[in-house]
């Protein structure tokens, strides 16, 4: 059909809408949708008629060649439609009253043109429409039909002149999505991002791959910010004492203030961000305390660096940030370090650089970055971890010591000292924590200049100043562990910070205090009152994304910006700097930081772009042509070249240790925060609320964390309520979890919980420690008593069980074990080794894409989950649902416990669709629903699923996600935006799955299509393997010899799960080796 | 008319009582069983049952209503237990209907004349029971109103059913045993249709008994053409009573499921069919035979021929929980094995003993003479059997599902009320269905219980 000739007429069988599509070459493509279906895009009119009404082919205005090698614009062109026409209709409307109907313009305009299009359209064969190129014609009178509704009485469009897409704005290809480099703030750190943009609307991030600092790991914080950015709980307006107000109101109020301060020289001005490390910002800080000598700035973040900052003072006399190069690692320590958890500044790094070292023999196949560069084999490494509180780190550990805070510090100090550095610490508690003390000293001995002693954020200063000691003892410093400057632009004790405003608060020297994106009132240390303080303050203005617990008490809430919507700066956690852009408009009108900072300058209406690039044509010498260029670089990669900070030669001066705590006070109370809300400020996110905490899978909740014997010595079971009090009667009211590992005679808990004010998703969930938590004390509280309350809660867990049942599910081995039989894990079990089905084989000719999950490189980090739920439009369900086992993750990351409870060894294990290919799932549905495709992917038909669920039972892995009632949000407007457009959103009563994200496999198999070649190895990439920040996930065609995931599966350590289901799984793992010391004896042989 | 008491054994032949007892003749038969039709007292035991069971509709409709307006989600269910009381009672109500067609077919090939007191009502039962069967598997759907999906029909999409699918074959195989039944039922009424037709007095009874009888006039003809198409059915529908639960165990043992994957599933789904369907049969008739003075016509005979195929069936379904432990431990499969550990130890084994004790070791009783020839002991040994039945595919569906192969998917299915609200309803649905049947129609096969009389008098002049 599309080689006839114009003048032919068609035969009559042929429907207009075939000629339509067919005579589009190119655009018309059928695309494969997600539920594989068959979608043709019909250029122009799906997505814009104002499109084709000025430009004949969308994206390319040049005329093109048609089919019969006419050129288009000999054809009716309704460019041609001239002024003098649109006049015509104008005037005609203008003299007639009542409502007038028209076909199209032409019509209105009575040009002869249509009177002959009328005649030949229908009594004549229809010869117009069946035409190929004169779908031109049918585009002309959509086109013209719709244009002229503006011409009428439409109420929805504006009085001003509109400009519709009449050229399209350069880059922007309507399907096709734009990627933006960026960066999020967490604590003062950068994450640098690259952010998926389709036709103006970010749904995706994942990590900057070309940012040394991150290598394209992301971590979950970063994949929810996007669910943050369309949150339809965020404030929409400026509000002065609850009444809407405009910016402009608020400058003026503002100026008058301002002005009453420049006479004080800013004595009852006052600042309270967060932690800062944005040079722009820091700067305009600095400006307005030179103009204003006496008011001032203060941070705080409940989840501070202020022990970190202790530590390094303690040990150097001043503040340097520390860095770690684990590549170089051939033993880890990790005092408490949760070095995988999202908050810790470099996890993203530190995980793939631990990853690649945990491959047990340089003939395995490398660990690489998100980029596909083999990161070098070398020796396994062995991280030790001695913990208050189990986490990701314990569960990657060889060795693990659960310890209360105060021995925790204890045994550093021990550590310290038998390695030559005078800082007490005693003797073990028992024979076996004195073996493990040994084996680790000897460890560290023989690895000197190889080994990092690594001192989380929640540990006591001198923890830190030990940590540094110990890894300047054994040669470390400039090794693997680097010094740099400090990172954030104005390093400061914050709780000291905190605790001098709070004072001045109460003195009434405070006139005005602006807070911009902190929450005081609710994560203030308890002991500090902030609340109090805060109502003696006459002029409190509130900067901020939401109307949160503080906010209400502010005279001003001035509208914030997400990251996304604003211009500003940061530096990562290796001090790489990097320019933050918007991706989108600010939603509801809101203002930058630096906006609102202006309003205390002279230039109050400067945008936040401006400023930030005045601060950097400060800093970049030469012409304005250089810097432009320099610009239009630095936002394009997403940080500047070459500002990483350089190493710092530091000398350890060790100053006066302070005593040692004393041990044994009762029940040790552990506070952290969050693995998923973090210190409360993404409790308003369903993504990261429903998201299993790594060892527990609590969701919706934090808990009161107890050791199964202190648990059993106390009588407290799952769900009892219990009264914590502190020593200083502080009180608060949580539910008990029962946690293997947990260390003896300490509780654990989180905070960023039991919030009021955060929004529909996160008011009400969990329960609110801040209370217990004082400025003296902020992550461990001796002395506690637990009463019970015989109450009862709820608490909700993703994973009925965490015992294996002696299943061979992980299969793990020691290295002795694995040289000795590399492949252990292919023994575990008997595999089927020939095709035993009824059903003919199948030949995979084509692309056969496989996944292989490197078990020994996850670190259980959940971001491979939330990017699968940005990625696939995955809804949250709520608690309610959740326990009654209906979330809907198609990916899971299951976690086993393994040998004394007190001291289990933990075990991650991915679980995403395994695309069997005898896949059990398919033949029990009896609409073929689930089917098979060429290339070996499980599909799901959502729309020929009728939801029998029997695909679901006859699952062994259970990965199968049903929709049990209208879990999508078809309603808000906000998370419309939020979905990936080239997903399905499913609807009730059918199930749905992971599919290796077709989209993505569609997209790159149609790319390499047009460029005539196979699809290259990592070209196509699924979500949650370009978010793992360790590279544990590898795709690909293994059809395909070279590829990764093809040697990958050739590896001794190879299985696949449930492989003897004769399921023949697409999905493997690679079998964990651990690497433990021999001189450490196992934590069971410890009984006795 | 002899008056009869209770339990009381009359007329022995063989050491075995009657199929009917004596002093019936044509005349009495006849009016007897249309003269419950045609009373214009309805017991008041009839409205007792009525009520709760129009009741019990009602709530049917509130619960499928709302079902139909939230998802299934209303339900349980949940992964991995995705099936629950959907389909725990359609194989419970597939399983009751086993029984008529049995009775009819099977026995009427065998030629066993004592089943022509009960075949009727219990092909009324098998309908019914049938109807309350094939309404979950629509309840159950995801999306009910695409239902159709599941018939291979010629369609514009040009996509079948998927025929490896046991889901398929069920409808199939419910749908011919329905039709079958359902014919075959209406054919044994035709010619009690015609006598209710000339013994009717009102003019509209007259009208629509005179349409059913399809024009019946008794002929010689008519009787022959009745016979063989009666028999042809019995023919039809005798492969059907084995196959139909044979293909819902399909269900089941085509899945790869630890608890579902067995060999045992057909022979043992069959069994347990007819273990209640019969026991069913016995709760229907003990107090039918009662309310309405029918000991005569139902003697003790039946009941104790009943609880004797209870009895067998009984062993038989003993014999495939036996075959299923056996199985587990001599396979050595550990997920075999753990799920029937866990049967008897998990968090349903309540569920598991209540099912060993209601259908092995309470049917023992049936031993015992006097057990099965006291109707109000057989009424509660049939009663624990149903109930007995109900817990085993609650112990085949949940406790099957609830822990599979990789323990961090295992979960816990509890019902929610709307899970019993559905359930009862359908039960008041079958009870008001099978009220309405014995108001309006012969219960008993008035022609065939006739034939009765002339053989039993036959019977007794050879005496």
């Amino acid at each position: 059909m599309e080689s006839k000739d114009k003048t032919t007429p068609t035969p009559a069988e042929h429907s207009p809408f075939t000629v339509l599509r067919s005579s589009s070459p190119g655009s018309g493509r059928p695309r494969e949708t997600g539920n594989g279906e068959r979608e043709t895009e019909v250029p122009g009119v799906a997505h814009s008629p104002f499109t084709v009404l000025n430009s004949p082919s969308p994206g390319d205005s040049r005329p093109r060649e048609t089919e019969n090698g006419k050129r288009e614009t000999d054809s009716i062109c309704p460019g041609k439609l001239g002024k003098q026409e649109l006049l015509e209709a104008r005037e005609k409307l203008a003299g007639s009253t009542g409502p007038e109907y028209w076909r199209s313009l032409e019509e209105l305009a009575g040009s002869e043109e249509f009177r002959r299009a009328v005649q030949r359209e229908f009594p004549k064969g229809a010869s117009e429409w069946l035409d190929p190129v004169s779908r031109r014609g049918f585009m002309k009178l959509m086109g013209a039909s719709l244009a002229l509704a503006g011409l009428t009485s439409c109420v929805q469009q504006p009085v001003e002149p509109i400009v519709p897409y009449v050229r399209q704005p350069e880059e922007v290809v309507l399907g096709v999505p734009l990627y933006y480099a960026t960066a999020m703030t967490l604590n003062g750190y950068a994450y640098p991002q690259l952010v998926t943009s389709h036709e103006g609307r970010p749904t995706k991030i994942d990590g900057n791959p070309q940012h040394p600092g991150c290598l394209g790991g992301s971590d979950v914080f970063s994949q929810a910010a996007v669910l943050g950015l369309y949150d339809p709980d965020r404030a929409e307006t400026n509000l002065y004492q609850g009444e809407i107000q405009a910016w402009l109101s608020f400058l003026g109020a503002i100026r008058a203030q301002v002005a009453a301060q420049r006479v004080l020289r800013g004595a009852g001005l006052r600042f309270l961000t967060p932690t800062v490390s944005s040079p722009t910002l820091a700067w305009q800080l600095r400006a307005i305390l030179q103009a204003f000598p006496e008011a001032k700035w203060y941070q705080w973040e409940p989840v501070n660096r202020d022990y970190v900052r202790a530590g390094a003072q303690m040990a150097f006399g001043q503040y340097v940030e520390t860095r770690y190069n684990l590549l170089e690692a051939d033993i880890i320590v990790c005092l408490d370090a949760e070095i995988f958890s999202p908050h810790f500044p470099g996890n993203h790094i530190y995980a793939r650089q631990f990853a690649a070292r945990r491959k047990a023999d340089s003939s395995l196949v490398p660990i690489t970055d998100v980029l596909n560069h083999p990161l070098p084999i070398r020796p396994m490494n062995r991280l030790y971890s001695l913990e208050s509180t189990p986490g990701m780190v314990t569960a990657k550990s060889d060795h693990h010591l659960a310890l209360p805070p105060s021995e925790l510090e204890r045994y550093t100090r021990l550590i310290a000292t038998r390695l030559g550095i005078s800082a007490g610490g005693g003797q073990p508690r028992n024979s076996y924590e004195a073996k493990w003390i040994d084996g680790l000293l000897r460890d560290l001995q023989a690895h000197r200049g190889a080994s990092a002693v690594i001192a989380g954020d929640t540990q006591p200063p001198v923890v830190h100043a030990l940590a540094h000691a110990i890894n300047e003892q054994l040669g470390n410093i400039g090794k693997t562990v680097i010094y740099t400057d400090p990172v954030e632009q104005n390093p400061a004790d914050q709780t000291a910070g905190l605790k001098e405003l709070v004072a001045d608060m109460k003195a009434g020297k405070v006139d005005l205090l602006i807070m911009t994106d902190v929450n005081p009132v609710y994560d203030a240390p308890a002991d500090l009152d902030f609340l109090g303080a805060l109502q003696k303050v006459s002029g409190k203005i509130y900067h901020g994304l939401y109307l949160n617990e503080t906010a209400p008490y502010c005279d001003w809430f001035v509208l914030g910006t997400h990251y996304l919507e604003h211009w500003s700066d940061g530096r990562s956690f290796d001090g790489t700097a990097g320019i933050v852009q918007p991706l989108i408009a600010p939603m509801y009108g809101g203002k930058s930081m630096h906006e609102v900072l202006n309003a205390f300058t002279n230039n109050p209406d400067r945008s936040g772009y401006d400023t930030v690039r005045r601060y950097w044509r400060t800093q970049v010498p030469g012409s304005d042509a250089d810097f432009e260029a320099w610009w239009r670089q630095s936002v394009h990669d997403g940080f500047i070249a070459n500002s990483t900070l350089p190493a710092k030669p530091v000398k350890v001066k060790l100053a006066a240790l302070p005593s040692e705590t004393p041990a044994g006070q009762g029940i040790e109370l552990v506070l952290r925060p969050d693995p998923s809300v973090y210190d409360g400020r993404y409790a308003n996110n369903g993504w990261l609320q429903e998201l299993p905490k790594p060892m527990s899978k609590l969701t919706w909740d934090n808990a009161l964390l107890v050791g199964p014997a202190m648990a059993k010595h106390l009588s407290l079971q799952y769900g009892d309520v219990v009264e914590i009090q502190t020593p200083d009667s502080r009180k608060v009211v949580g539910a008990v979890w029962v946690h293997p590992g947990q260390p003896d005679n300490t509780a654990a808990t989180c905070f960023g919980y039991g919030r009021t004010r955060s929004g529909r998703t996160g008011n009400g969930a969990g329960f609110d420690t801040y209370p217990l938590r004082t400025s003296a004390r902020p992550y461990a509280v001796p002395g506690v008593t637990l009463r019970k309350t015989g109450q009862q809660y709820k608490l909700i867990t993703t994973q009925g069980a965490q015992d294996m049942e002696n299943r061979h599910v992980v299969r793990a081995a020691a290295l002795n074990q694995y040289q000795a039989d590399p492949e252990f894990a292919l023994r575990m079990e008997s595999e089927p080794t020939g095709p035993e089905t009824l059903y003919p084989k199948y030949d995979y000719t084509g692309y056969a894409w496989g996944m292989s999950i490197d078990l020994n490189a996850c670190v259980g980090c959940n971001a491979c989950i939330i990017a699968c739920q940005a990625e696939n439009n995955i809804p949250v369900v709520g608690k309610q649902e959740v326990a009654r086992g209906r979330h809907m993750h198609w990916i899971r990351v299951d976690s086993y416990y393994q040998g004394d409870p007190a001291n289990p060894r933990v075990f991650f294990q991915p679980v995403p669709c395994m695309q069997c290919e005898n896949a059990p799932c398919e033949v029990v549905c009896p609409v073929g629903a689930t089917t098979h495709s060429t290339e070996g992917l499980n599909d799901q038909v959502y729309n020929r699923c009728v939801g029998t669920r029997y695909c679901s039972n006859n699952c062994p892995y259970k990965v199968r996600r049903f929709n049990f009632f209208l879990f999508q949000d078809w309603n808000t407007p906000q998370l419309k935006m939020a979905r990936n457009p080239e997903v399905t959103i499913r609807s009730r009563g059918v199930m749905e799955k992971c599919t290796y994200c077709v989209q993505r496999i569609t997209k790159g198999r149609i790319k390499a299509e047009e460029e005539d070649r196979q699809v290259r190895d990592y070209e196509i990439q699924t979500a949650c393997q370009q978010a793992c920040p360790a590279g544990a996930i590898v795709f690909g065609n293994i059809n395909d010899r070279n590829s990764r995931v093809a040697k990958l599966k050739e590896q001794p350590l190879n299985y696949g799960l449930l492989a003897d289901l004769n399921t023949r799984p697409r999905t493997t793992y690679q079998a964990m080796v651990f690497n433990p010391n021999p001189e450490i004896p196992e934590p069971t042989e410890q009984e006795g | 008319m002899a008056e009869v008491r209770e339990g009381e054994i009359m007329n022995v032949q063989h050491g075995r009582p009657a199929v009917l007892l004596p002093g019936h003749d044509y005349g009495t038969i006849t009016d007897k069983i249309s003269g419950i039709v045609f009373s214009a007292h309805t017991p008041i035991a009839w409205w007792f049952a009525f009520f709760p069971a129009l009741a019990l509709i009602g709530l049917l409709g509130i619960a499928a209503t709302y079902l139909f307006y939230q998802g299934v989600g209303i339900w349980g269910i949940e992964i991995p237990v995705a099936w629950g009381f959907a389909i725990i009672n359609f194989v419970w109500w597939i399983g009751i209907g086993h029984a008529g067609t049995l009775i009819s077919a099977i026995l009427l090939l065998l030629k066993q004349s004592w089943r022509n007191s009960i075949n009727r009502f219990a092909e009324a039962m098998t309908l019914f029971a049938v109807m309350c069967a094939g309404m979950y598997p629509i309840f159950h759907l995801g999306r009910p109103w695409l239902a159709y999906w599941l018939f291979p029909y010629p369609n514009t999409m040009t996509v079948w059913p998927q025929f490896r699918s046991p889901l398929v074959w069920d409808v199939f195989a419910v749908s011919t045993y329905f039709t079958i039944s359902l014919l075959f039922w209406y054919t044994g009424l035709v010619p009690d249709l015609a006598t209710l037709r000339d013994s009717a007095r009102n003019r509209w009874a007259k009208m629509i008994y005179g349409m059913l009888a399809l024009g019946w006039r008794g002929s010689a003809r008519h009787w022959k053409r009745y016979e063989s198409a009666y028999l042809f059915l019995a023919g039809l529908a005798t492969p059907l009573v084995l196959s139909v639960h044979t293909v819902v165990s399909f269900d089941f043992s085509i899945a790869i499921l630890p608890g579902w994957h067995a060999t045992i599933f057909p022979p043992y789904f069959v069994a347990g069919a007819v273990f209640s369907g019969f026991a069913m049969v016995l709760i229907l008739a003990i107090p039918i035979r009662r309310v309405y003075g029918l000991q005569d016509v139902i003697t003790m005979r039946h009941l104790d021929n009943c609880a004797k195929v209870m009895l067998a069936t009984g062993l038989i379904v003993a014999y495939g929980y036996f075959a299923e432990v056996f199985f587990s431990w001599y396979g050595a499969n550990p997920y075999e094995k753990y799920i029937t550990w866990n049967r008897a130890h998990g968090p349903y084994a309540a569920v598991y003993w209540a099912t060993i004790l209601c259908n092995v070791a309470i049917p023992q009783l049936l031993w015992l003479r006097k057990v099965r020839f006291s109707p109000v002991r057989l009424f509660f040994v049939s009663l624990v059997v149903l109930m007995g039945m109900w817990f085993e595919r609650v112990m085949i569906v949940v406790i099957s599902l609830h822990h599979d192969f990789l323990p961090s998917s295992w979960g816990i299915y509890i019902p929610t009320r709307w899970d019993w609200a559905i359930f009862f309803g359908t039960i008041g649905f079958f009870l008001a269905a099978f009220l309405l049947f014995i108001r309006l129609l012969p219960m008993i096969s008035i022609f065939e219980m006739r034939h009765l009389v002339r053989e039993t008098t036959e019977e007794a002049k050879l005496l």
